[in-house]
């Protein structure tokens, strides 16, 4: 498993609504901000990239230091962005698929209004379950 | 001779029209979501389910007497067996058990091991008091008061809420007389 991984979704109105620290590395204090200004810096990138091919996955996108940042776009533009320091391409594509399966029995729940925050504590165990099992 | 009433469902559910399934679930749901965000109680919301189950259980209790062959049930618990094994199969698609009877018999369970209007639901905090599948027990009340039984039906067991199986109890309050709207003298 990887020592540093933050996963985030950020609906297509470029909200996050999800966030998971699901590496093993302990925290430290300013961690957590860098690593979301790591993946906002990249949403430019996914941007451009992501009418350029027909594939969901988008592999490594962008890096900082040692720290690679993982895309998955969603038909619905909806991004799944993962920061990791891996190199493991076929878990991290496996991590995103699963994941987005778990998305879409989100979006089916009719209580939950699309774009909004995903509170869901099943979806939260299920992720970090699969990130213990890829990456 | 009386044409024997038909135990299950399944052969009545083999010819009658039938929908997709996911289709079937999200209108359901889109009715749910769009009932709380007009009425904004979650109380209001159960009522309301409640209040247009019971106009759907009014009508809904011809279409199935015509189409199930079913005679008239002697007792009540008979009447519970009918509903649980030819009713919810035929217009959900699936098969309930009674039990929990009491002492009277005028009191049980129907117990639904499975529900397809709850797939791919979870309840969020903000809607934890809501019985999502309140419209079955408006049904259901609807459709025995047609054939007067005035019944009070309330949810047990809600695996929205974490329990193991969705359990109905139907309470029979009264068996309402037959009336006819002529004098027999006249």
């Amino acid at each position: 498993m990887a020592s540093t991984a933050c996963f985030m979704i950020v609906s297509r109105n470029d909200i996050p609504i999800y966030e998971a620290e699901v590496g093993t590395a302990p925290k430290k204090e300013d961690a957590a901000h860098q690593h979301q200004f790591i993946l906002h810096a990249a949403l430019d990138i996914v941007q451009d990239l992501a009418w350029t091919t027909s594939a969901m996955f988008l592999k490594s996108i962008d890096r900082f230091n040692d720290l690679v940042v993982s895309v998955y776009v969603t038909a619905g533009h909806t991004r799944l962005m993962l920061l990791h320091d891996s190199r493991n391409d076929d878990g991290i594509k496996s991590f995103f698929q699963e994941v987005h399966e778990l998305y879409i029995k989100i979006l089916l729940n009719p209580l939950y209004l699309p774009g909004s925050r995903i509170t869901s504590s099943h979806f939260d165990t299920k992720v970090r379950a699969l990130a213990r099992k890829y990456l | 001779m009386a044409p024997v009433a038909p135990r299950s469902g399944d052969a009545i559910f083999a010819n009658v029209e039938r929908v997709n399934a996911e289709l079937f679930t999200l209108t359901y749901g889109a009715i749910v979501r769009q009932l709380l965000t007009d009425l904004e109680e979650v109380e209001e919301v159960n009522k309301q389910l409640d209040q247009m189950g019971y106009n759907i259980g009014i009508r809904l209790i011809d279409e199935f007497l015509a189409k199930s062959n079913i005679s008239r049930c002697i007792d009540f618990k008979e009447t519970a067996e009918v509903i649980a094994k030819v009713g919810l199969k035929m217009f959900l698609g699936v098969t309930a058990t009674v039990g929990n009877w009491n002492a009277e018999g005028t009191t049980c369970s129907l117990i639904l091991e499975d529900n397809p209007l709850v797939d791919f639901v979870e309840l969020p905090d903000t809607c934890q008091g809501l019985f999502y599948c309140n419209i079955l027990s408006g049904v259901i009340r609807g459709a025995l008061e047609m054939v007067s039984m005035k019944t009070e039906v309330t949810w047990i067991r809600d695996m929205l809420r974490g329990d193991d199986a969705f359990e109905l109890q139907l309470k029979l309050l009264k068996q309402v007389p037959e009336e006819y709207p002529y004098k027999d003298d006249e």
